[in-house]
Formats: C-alpha cells, sequence, structure tokens
C-alpha cells in the first residue's frame, strides 16, 4: 500500500513547464469565448429584429416594408385604414410577441436557476394555471376587483392569481429545511390545484362564457393593446438589469446550493430576490396574453446549450431566444392558415418543441 | 490571546434533535493541518459548518482576537470558508469560469482584477496539477477532477481558515496524498488554519498535525495524532479493535483487527 511508501509525491503532473504562455494562451481563448457569446447575442438580437419585420410585413394583408416604414415615420400621409392596421393591430401584437418571450424566457431561466430544476418554468410550477383561473373567474363568474376598467378586468383577475401562485411558492421556499424539490413538488401541486378548479369552472359555465374561456387558455396575442405593452415593456426594462447584477451570484448557486453558500452566498436572499422578479415578469405575461407557457421552459435550454451558463450570457441570452421564438411563433399563427390567426399558446409549443428537441438530443449525442 | 481557530459553547439542533450540545473545541492551529475524526453521524460535518456560519448555530466562533461569529455572512466566509462533501455540480460551465464565479461570488475579492484574475485562477488550478482543464466544461469531468476544481475555488478565495469536509473522498491514491501534499504546504506557506474531516486514519496520523475525534457530537479525543489515534480511543469512537503498529520505516500505521 502507498501509505507506507515515504516516496516524494509531486503534486502535479500535466502541466506545462512555462506556465505564463500557458496563461496568455487561455487568455486567448477565454476572451475568444466571450467575443463567441457576445457574437452569438447579437445574431439572435438581429434575428428578433428580421423576424419583427417578418411579422409586420405577412398577414391577410400585405404590406411591404416601404410601406412599414413611411406608415411609421408619416403615420398622417397614408390612408387610414392602413394607419390603424400598422399602429393598432401590427405593432402591438409584434412587440407584444417580443416582449412576453423575453419576459418568460428571462423568468424560466431565473427559475430554473434558482430551483436548481430543469423543468421550473412558469408553466410547469402553476403560475400559467393559476392565471388561467383568475382569468375564468372574470369570464366566467363576472368577478372583478373593485376599480378596474372593462378592458383590464380579465388580465387583472388573471394577474392576481398568477402573482399569489408565486408569492406561495415563495411562501414555501422560506420555510426552513425546505429544499428545492419541495418547492418544485408544490409547484407541480398548484398546477393540478388550479386545473382542477379551472375545470369546475368550466363545467359550471354557459356556453359563451366557456368559449371565451377555452380560448383564453390557448394565449392569443391578439390581445395586446399599447397600454399593456408599455406596462409589459417597463416590467422587462425594469427587472432584467436586476437580474443581470446577480448573474455571479447565480452562477455560483448553479454548482450547488451548499456550495454557493459557502461562498458567501446568501442563498435564500437571493432566491426570494429571483421569485420576485419572476413573479411580476411572468405574472404580467401570462395575464396579458393568456396561457403561453412553453416558452418558459425550452428558452432556458436553448440559452444554455448556445452560450453556457455564466449567467451574465445565459440570462439574456434566455431573454432574447424566449423573444425569437415568441415572435417566430407570432409570424407561424398568422401564415400557417391563410385568413386565420391561431392562438399562438399553440403555435408557441410546435414552433419551440422542433427546436427544443434538436438541441437535447443534439447535446445527448455528444455526451 | 489565543491562536487559531477556536469556538466555544456551540449548540446546533435539526428540529427536534440536537446536534452539538454545548461544544466546545480548539483551537485549531495556525499553519498546520488539523483532522476532524469520527463515525458517520458523529457530527463532523455539523461542526465545520457551525464553524463557517453556515446553517443556525449558537455559541462564539474566534478566529484569533477576531470573532466571526458576529460578522455578516459574506464578510465571514471570505475569512472562513467552508468546502462542502458533495462536489460541484456538472453544469455547463468552464472549469475556468466556475473559478471566476467563485471568485466574484460576493464581489470582487480585494486586489484581483481582470486579467490578474484568470492568472489567480490558473495558478491556483496549477497548484493541483489541473491548469490543463482550464478550458474544459465541468458536465465533462470526472468525480475526482470536480473535487480538484473545488479544492482550486476554495483556495482561490484566500481565506484565513479552510474548512473542508472529506476534502480526498472522490480522489485515487496519487491525488489523496497530492492534495494533502498540497495543503499542507499552502498552509504553512499562508499560515492559514486548515481543518479537514477524513476518514482514512492512516493518512490523519501520518499527514495531520492536531486531531479531534468525534462521538455523538462529543469529544473523545483531542491533540497530536499521535495522542489522540489510540488503540482506545479506536474502540471507544469506531467500536474496533485496532493497533497502531510502527512500519519498516518507524512511521505509525493503524491496523484493524476486527469489529470491538
Amino acid at each position: 500500500m502507498r501509505v507506507h511508501d515515504d516516496a516524494p509525491v509531486t503534486a502535479s503532473h500535466a502541466i506545462s513547464p512555462d506556465l505564463s504562455a500557458y496563461a496568455r494562451q487561455v487568455r486567448g481563448s477565454y476572451r475568444m469565448l466571450l467575443r463567441r457569446r457576445a457574437g452569438i447575442l447579437a445574431v439572435i438580437a438581429l434575428c428578433i429584429v428580421a423576424s419583427v419585420v417578418l411579422d409586420f410585413c405577412l398577414g391577410p394583408s400585405g404590406l411591404s416594408v416601404d410601406a412599414l416604414i413611411r406608415t411609421l415615420l408619416h403615420p398622417h400621409d397614408v390612408s387610414a385604414g392602413q394607419s390603424v392596421i400598422v399602429w393598432q393591430i401590427r405593432l402591438p401584437y409584434a412587440l407584444m410577441a417580443v416582449c412576453v418571450g423575453a419576459a418568460l424566457g428571462l423568468a424560466g431561466a431565473e427559475m430554473q436557476t434558482v430551483l436548481a430544476n430543469p423543468l421550473a418554468s412558469p408553466f410547469t410550477l402553476g403560475v400559467s394555471a393559476a392565471a388561467a383561473f383568475g382569468a375564468s373567474l372574470a369570464i366566467i363568474l363576472q368577478w372583478r376587483l373593485p376599480g378596474v376598467p372593462d378592458a383590464w378586468v380579465v388580465s387583472a383577475d388573471a394577474f392576481v392569481f398568477a402573482i399569489g401562485s408565486v408569492l406561495l411558492l415563495d411562501m414555501v421556499s422560506r420555510r426552513r429545511n425546505a429544499g428545492t424539490g419541495t418547492v418544485v413538488l408544490f409547484g407541480i401541486a398548484l398546477v393540478f390545484a388550479f386545473h382542477a378548479l379551472v375545470s369546475l369552472l368550466q363545467f359550471v359555465a354557459n356556453e359563451d362564457a366557456l368559449q371565451d374561456l377555452v380560448f383564453w387558455t390557448m394565449g392569443s396575442l391578439t390581445r395586446a393593446t399599447w397600454p399593456k405593452l408599455g406596462l409589459l415593456a417597463a416590467a422587462c426594462v425594469v427587472v432584467a438589469p436586476l437580474s443581470f447584477r446577480a448573474a455571479w451570484k447565480l452562477t455560483v448557486l448553479r454548482m450547488g446550493e451548499e456550495r454557493a453558500a459557502s461562498l458567501g452566498v446568501d442563498v435564500p436572499r437571493v432566491r426570494r430576490g429571483a421569485l420576485l422578479r419572476v413573479s411580476i415578469l411572468s405574472a404580467l405575461a401570462v395575464s396579458f396574453v393568456g396561457t403561453i407557457g412553453f416558452v418558459g421552459l425550452v428558452a432556458p435550454h436553448i440559452a444554455r446549450r448556445l452560450l453556457g451558463e455564466d449567467h451574465r450570457f445565459y440570462l439574456p441570452g434566455s431573454m432574447f431566444v424566449g423573444a425569437l421564438v415568441m415572435s417566430l411563433s407570432s409570424v407561424a399563427a398568422r401564415n400557417i392558415m391563410p385568413g386565420v390567426v391561431i392562438p399562438t399558446g399553440i403555435v408557441t409549443a410546435l414552433v419551440g418543441i422542433p427546436f427544443f428537441l434538436a438541441i437535447v438530443l443534439r447535446r445527448q449525442g455528444l455526451s | 490571546m489565543m491562536n487559531g481557530l477556536f469556538a466555544e459553547h456551540v449548540t446546533v439542533r435539526y428540529g427536534q434533535r440536537t446536534v452539538l450540545d454545548d461544544l466546545t473545541v480548539g483551537p485549531f492551529p495556525t499553519g498546520k493541518v488539523s483532522a476532524l475524526l469520527g463515525p458517520n453521524g458523529s457530527g463532523k460535518s455539523t461542526l465545520l459548518r457551525a464553524l463557517a456560519g453556515l446553517g443556525e448555530a449558537t455559541g462564539q466562533v474566534m478566529l484569533g482576537s477576531d470573532v466571526l461569529s458576529r460578522m455578516s455572512l459574506a464578510q465571514r466566509t471570505r475569512r472562513c470558508l467552508y468546502l462542502p462533501q458533495t462536489l460541484p455540480a456538472t453544469v455547463h460551465l468552464q472549469v475556468l469560469e466556475s473559478l471566476l464565479a467563485a471568485q466574484n461570488a460576493t464581489g470582487a475579492l480585494p486586489g484581483i482584477t481582470g486579467g490578474d484574475e484568470i492568472d489567480a485562477a490558473l495558478r491556483m488550478l496549477d497548484i493541483f496539477g489541473i491548469a490543463d482543464l482550464a478550458m474544459r466544461y465541468m458536465d465533462e469531468l470526472s468525480g475526482g477532477q470536480r473535487q480538484l476544481v473545488g479544492l482550486a475555488q476554495a483556495l482561490g478565495r484566500h481565506p484565513d481558515a479552510l474548512l473542508l469536509d472529506e476534502p480526498l473522498s472522490a480522489l485515487d491514491l496519487h491525488h489523496q496524498f497530492a492534495v494533502m501534499d498540497v495543503l499542507r504546504r499552502e498552509t504553512e506557506r499562508r499560515n492559514i488554519v486548515t481543518v479537514m474531516v477524513l476518514h482514512d486514519l492512516n493518512i490523519a496520523v501520518r499527514m495531520t498535525d492536531y486531531d479531534v475525534i468525534l462521538r455523538d457530537g462529543k469529544i473523545i479525543a483531542a491533540g497530536s495524532p499521535h495522542d489522540v489515534i489510540t488503540p482506545d480511543t479506536l474502540r471507544q469512537t469506531y467500536d474496533i479493535v485496532a493497533r497502531v503498529e510502527t512500519c519498516s520505516r518507524g512511521l505509525p500505521h493503524i491496523m484493524v483487527d476486527g469489529l470491538g
């Protein structure tokens, strides 16, 4: 046994004798890596722009890019009809897709990190289901919060329940000894509970209300209005920098909760902060456009494969990927069947799944 | 004034169960490697975590004349770092990035910036002989390699006290000795306190300077390995019949004959 052997043991093997030359090389390739990631983010951003332009131009009444630019720059020089199509329909619709995608992408990314679970997303942990329940209260029982204008009733109810569900998740995560597994299981319990409640309301609903509700739960961007868009965009602008500020802590958290704590990260506090941000983003997004949850699940996975898990890139990456998938879905939703806008929630899953499978399966092939 | 790391009247409860009851331990000397020994569930990890300020514990923890138990978590972990037994997770993160993240977890460490950061990280990896893994992804590494990365992350934060929970668990024989060698050297060079949970009594007796044996949250013995690791204490602690023999080179070696 080696224990008897007193031969000198060296600590090192397989290091180049000239560490500084090697350090230069590593510094170089690390710089390259950072540049490549910045490049990938830039490419996704360009794709988003292209997709938004496509979203403007394609559709029942075709508009050229030229006409679009003219309408945007000189709204008074074009026909009233064209102006309405661009300003009241196309523009909020296309931009809402981007904002919703970004919000859900970021929310999903943070959720997966703080709950240490690749299945975590606003969709899988009950936020969407809670929103749907809120919406069904509004649609079927005409339950409304006092002082909410008519156009906002469904969204407001949905928001209240969505945010409530995340706060519940947060409460569970605050309990002592509540591991991430507990939180995820609790979220799944929420999904089933709210689904059951929605079904109950559907059971007692009249035909018209039932149709409205079913349509709502399919998720649709046609509900986009400027005030809602503005509110969601503002939420993104305020919340995203806060997420990015926590990037290092979240990166360390990925290496294990105990390890993060031992490196001085106040894990419960980081988790609370993240869940609060997640609740605002996902509750707003879901309450405005209905159940579009898939993006929040896949965008983080795609971003992780493309950009790694340095959260300085992963978080914006997931945001961008979410925005791109939503925007492409929005294009598809209006162009798969001529003259029909398919609910975006349906298309999102259909567009997102090929992406998702390609990336997940390719990864298995490599490892 | 006492030197080293010591704790007074430490009590830790998990729910109803009291794991450590009014334990006073130390001082673990500076510049030396200390070991915590004892059977599974004897409170070794709990004690290390209490010393590091993780989890809820009452009592006072001192490092020299500084009261660690009064510091904020971020401050405290910068002085006294606990390395958990679980290996760093298999995340899609490069080894170098994982070290940079560890260095930046509570804001940049003082005196290290930009390019220096990468140099510093590489030096740490080099100490453990894994500089060549810098650009590899954590999810491609073996358990032992990840354990070495974890050690490099810990040393890279330059703590004054390093608390290691079974730092050798995933390592082959060569690396067990290599890591002990590195830890002894760095502990002496930096004049820091290093305390580790060990299961290999032969490594403890040969390569540590101060040992504490725990059983059921109580200290059975504390002192130099020679005084602490005896047939008597081993029977009391592990319920085994063991001898401490002298090998052909005159060094102590523990032989286990059976259960006590």
